[in-house]
């Protein structure tokens, strides 16, 4: 059996509006939209025209500054629309589905007989290498590295994320595929969660994490095995992207297709969709959304997620969507000492400690407080399990102060990791977006 | 809602550009005291949040001072007939308390609050609410018949030179509560001696500057001056002493802690390291010759347990780091008590000592966030 590692720190927040397990298809969309924003750290280079046929496999943009890295049209169909914003900046490519489904034929491949190599050109040319992401930085791989080692983290404990073992559901014979393929290339690292369907995979160390969000984020599995040093590379990828390689290499075809959970308080019927990556959003959620108030719809779950809108395209990495209320009517009266019960807090000044564990919240977008500098301490500390000060390392990230930030262990952390502190923080920072500007400054910083 | 009409019909009138805009802050502060604000999250970052904010935990703090506040009232009133020798009643001793006390809280909050206001209308802030815990402190720490307009002066100037120049809330590094007294302390010496300021005989007459009030030993200035102690232990312990407005109950400065404790909103490793410090060094080091006076009511007089509870806990003037937290504890009680026993001028020591701890909290954290760097550093090295 796999090792076990118990981790104390962290935060369950438990919402309403779980998907339930029931998958079905959503509905097609008319136009599929690839976000070239999804692919953090990268700079596309568009390499098709409006009005060009592509099949599903077939490059929409490639990355400037390495061209054999493609991302692929999700499907078959004509190029509508190369969005473009302030400056020129791709928006998104979006393709019009034709009717029957062409793939690009990428040849079935034997992974055993491939070379670490091989299997990097295959992931390059069929699109797949650009889900790769790389600590340090929390941005798209570099080809030309060699990672130290590969991590999957096979669940995620965010507040209404999707279940890896609804998921990936009859998909474990491609998931070992992918694995055997990315083993070829480095030390593959699995994280699992007590029960999951993924901790028989061979050819690779499976650790068990027991504990609470965010014990499935990649990151604080990396930083509890084999932590992140200067110079070093690790390479992640999310257990659907593996299955997806797998069948890849199984089928010839990079079939981006995921099953996402559509989920939260504001969904009338919370469950599983089958989706095709850079779907509309509105397609994935018609006739799902309660309208007796405003609501905020969530590409991603509520932490660690990004606002979207019924127009905008499903973004590449995401496993669910989820809809909260979006609260800014709310006008609450003396929120400092009234006892609110229907809040959710880790402080003891509100009554959640006496509601029942399994009391499901809902919780709106509202910060619930003005912005601070950080007054009470401890606060991020008791929610991120990881060896690193969270509180001190996002204060040099503030302060620009590139040499301390490396110190304190900037290059193990993604923006993800701090969700849960930003949830909890009474100061309100905006921890996600400083560690990101931090990472990114760094990465300008040494490259 | 009515009040939320009026507000927002009033916002445009203090918002940029209208006719009251000089008064923003204000009215910020105003509607933010009435109403969550309704601001929604970021489309990036965290989409939800956590119920709790500063200005919550900040008046769960004023919370937990209640019962010191309300014993240190009956406590003046207690000690101003004791002292001229009247009987009085229950709500006789509590209103004259109310009547010390409440001018205090008004001067204290009117001039610290007028010059946040003005400083955050000048920076075009919000308002901090830091000051709602500073403002009630500063009454309670200062001697009974201290006249309003030397709160006054140094409320100012612990705002602005403890505080305000550092950063306002967050930033600073001395606790402004402290700063206030120690600037009473330091310039204001004849109504500060630390040992016989604190019974009020004629609050009244005080004020009109007619007469001074009288004063009557606690039992730190008794020590300081190798008297023996008049106040046995049970005295010490419930708080019937002559001393600061909210010093003197063990009693009810223990249901403040319980309270701070429970909300999670002082660090119970501050407190408990910082009696486990002062129990440690009063045993060690007791007063010579001090007769009726145990080494543990070191802990229960004075402003001991006061500011271990209530001074020390302040969470931007501690150490952030858990490790250092214990040390910034043991140290302040273990200080104090060198301070009280070795320096025959300054009877009280909890105040220099805090104050001495707040310059080497950063220390502290720099111990153990430095043993994770090298850790880092060293891992890096070995592969």
């Amino acid at each position: 059996m796999a090792n076990v590692i118990k981790l104390k720190k962290g935060l369950d927040i438990n919402l309403k509006g779980k998907a339930s397990a029931k998958v079905s298809a959503a509905s097609a969309s008319k136009v599929y939209g690839l976000v070239p924003d999804s692919f953090w750290g990268m700079k596309p280079k568009v390499v098709v025209k409006e009005g060009d046929e592509v099949k599903a496999g077939d490059a929409l943009f490639v990355n400037k500054l390495h061209p054999e890295m493609k991302f692929v049209s999700p499907v078959s169909g004509k190029v509508v629309l190369v969005e473009r914003g302030e400056r020129r900046k791709v928006l998104s490519v979006q393709v019009e589905a034709s009717a029957t489904q062409q793939y690009v034929d990428f040849g079935k491949k034997q992974v055993n007989s491939l070379r670490a190599e091989e299997v990097k050109k295959a992931l390059l040319e069929s699109g797949m290498f650009g889900f790769i992401i790389q600590r340090p930085y929390a941005v798209v791989a570099n080809p030309d590295d060699t990672p130290k080692a590969i991590f999957i983290s096979a669940f995620s404990d965010m507040p209404l994320a999707a279940d890896v073992n609804v998921v990936l559901k009859g998909k474990e014979a491609d998931f070992q595929t992918g694995v055997d393929a990315l083993a070829k290339i480095a030390p593959v690292h699995i994280g699992v969660n007590p029960g999951n369907i993924l901790a028989g995979t061979k050819n690779a160390t499976v650790t068990e994490y027991q504990g609470k969000c965010p014990a499935g984020n990649v990151g604080v599995q990396i930083n509890n095995t084999c932590p992140v040093n200067k110079g070093e590379v690790v390479w992640t990828l999310a257990a659907e992207e593996v299955a997806i390689i797998g069948r890849l290499f199984n089928e010839g075809k990079a079939i981006l297709q995921r099953t996402i959970a559509v989920a939260g308080s504001e969904i009338k019927e919370p469950q599983y969709k089958t989706i095709t990556v850079g779907a509309k959003i509105g397609d994935i959620v018609a006739g799902n959304v309660k309208t007796d108030k405003k609501v905020r719809l969530i590409d991603g779950n509520p932490l660690t997620g990004m606002q979207t809108s019924q127009d905008a395209f499903l973004l590449a990495h995401s496993t669910e969507v989820t809809a909260i209320p979006e609260g800014d009517d709310a006008d609450e009266l003396f929120g400092w000492i009234a006892p609110r019960f229907n809040e959710f807090s880790t402080s003891r000044s509100y009554f959640t400690w006496l509601q029942p564990k399994n009391k499901e919240y809902i919780l709106d977008a509202r910060v619930k407080g003005g912005h601070r500098h950080m007054i009470f301490s401890g606060e991020y500390d008791s929610v991120f399990p990881m060896d690193i000060y969270p509180e001190q390392l996002v204060k040099a990230i503030i302060s620009g102060d590139i040499d301390r930030m490396e110190a304190l262990g900037i290059y193990e952390v993604a923006p993800e990791d701090f969700a849960v502190a930003e949830f909890v923080d009474s100061s309100k920072v905006e921890l996600q977006r400083i560690v990101r500007e931090g990472l990114d400054m760094l990465r300008k910083e040494n490259e | 809602m009515g009040l939320k009409k009026i507000l927002d019909n009033m916002k445009p009138t203090f918002s940029e550009g209208g006719k009251l805009s000089a008064f923003g802050s204000l009215f910020d502060a105003a509607e933010t005291f009435f109403y969550v604000p309704n601001e929604t999250a970021k489309p990036r970052g965290a989409q939800i949040h956590d119920a709790i904010d500063s200005k919550r935990s900040i008046f769960f703090v004023v919370i937990a001072l209640i019962p010191a506040i309300l014993f240190g009232m009956w406590n003046i009133g207690y000690q101003h007939y004791n002292i001229i020798g009247e009987e009085s009643t229950l709500i006789c001793n509590f209103l004259y308390g109310l009547a010390v006390i409440l001018p205090k809280i008004i001067v204290s909050y009117a001039v610290g609050l007028g010059i946040e206001i003005a400083i955050a209308q000048y920076k075009k802030e919000e308002v901090h609410e830091g000051f709602f815990v500073t403002g009630i402190l500063i009454p309670l720490i200062v001697p009974v018949n201290c006249p309003l307009w030397i709160i006054a002066v140094a409320t100012a100037f612990a705002v602005v030179f403890a505080k305000e120049v550092f950063g306002g809330t967050g930033m600073n590094i001395f606790n402004p509560a402290l700063v206030t007294r120690a600037f009473l302390f330091f310039a204001y010496p004849t109504m500060m001696s630390g040992d016989k300021v604190w019974v009020n005989e004629n609050y009244i007459d005080s004020i009109n500057g007619t007469v001074d009030g009288i004063s009557a030993a606690t039992p730190l200035g008794q020590l300081a001056a190798g008297e023996p102690v008049t106040y046995d232990a049970m005295d010490t312990i419930i708080g019937t002493i002559p001393g600061s407005i909210g010093e003197t109950s063990f009693i009810a400065i223990m249901l403040g802690a319980l309270i701070l404790i429970w909300a999670g909103i002082a660090s119970w490793k501050i407190i408990l390291s910082t009696f486990i410090g002062g129990a440690l060094l009063a045993y060690l080091l007791p007063y010579s010759g001090a007769e009726n006076f145990e080494w543990w009511e070191q802990l229960t007089v004075g402003g001991f347990a006061f500011g271990a509870v209530f001074m020390a806990t302040d969470p931007v003037t501690s150490p952030r780091t858990e490790g250092g937290k214990w040390i910034f504890g043991f140290l302040i009680g273990a200080m104090a008590i060198i301070i009280r026993v070795l320096n025959p001028g300054y009877p009280e020591g909890m105040m220099l000592a805090i104050l001495l701890m707040n310059v080497f909290a950063p220390l502290f954290d720099y111990f153990f966030v430095q043993s994770n760097i090298n850790k880092r550093a060293k891992r890096a090295i070995k592969k």
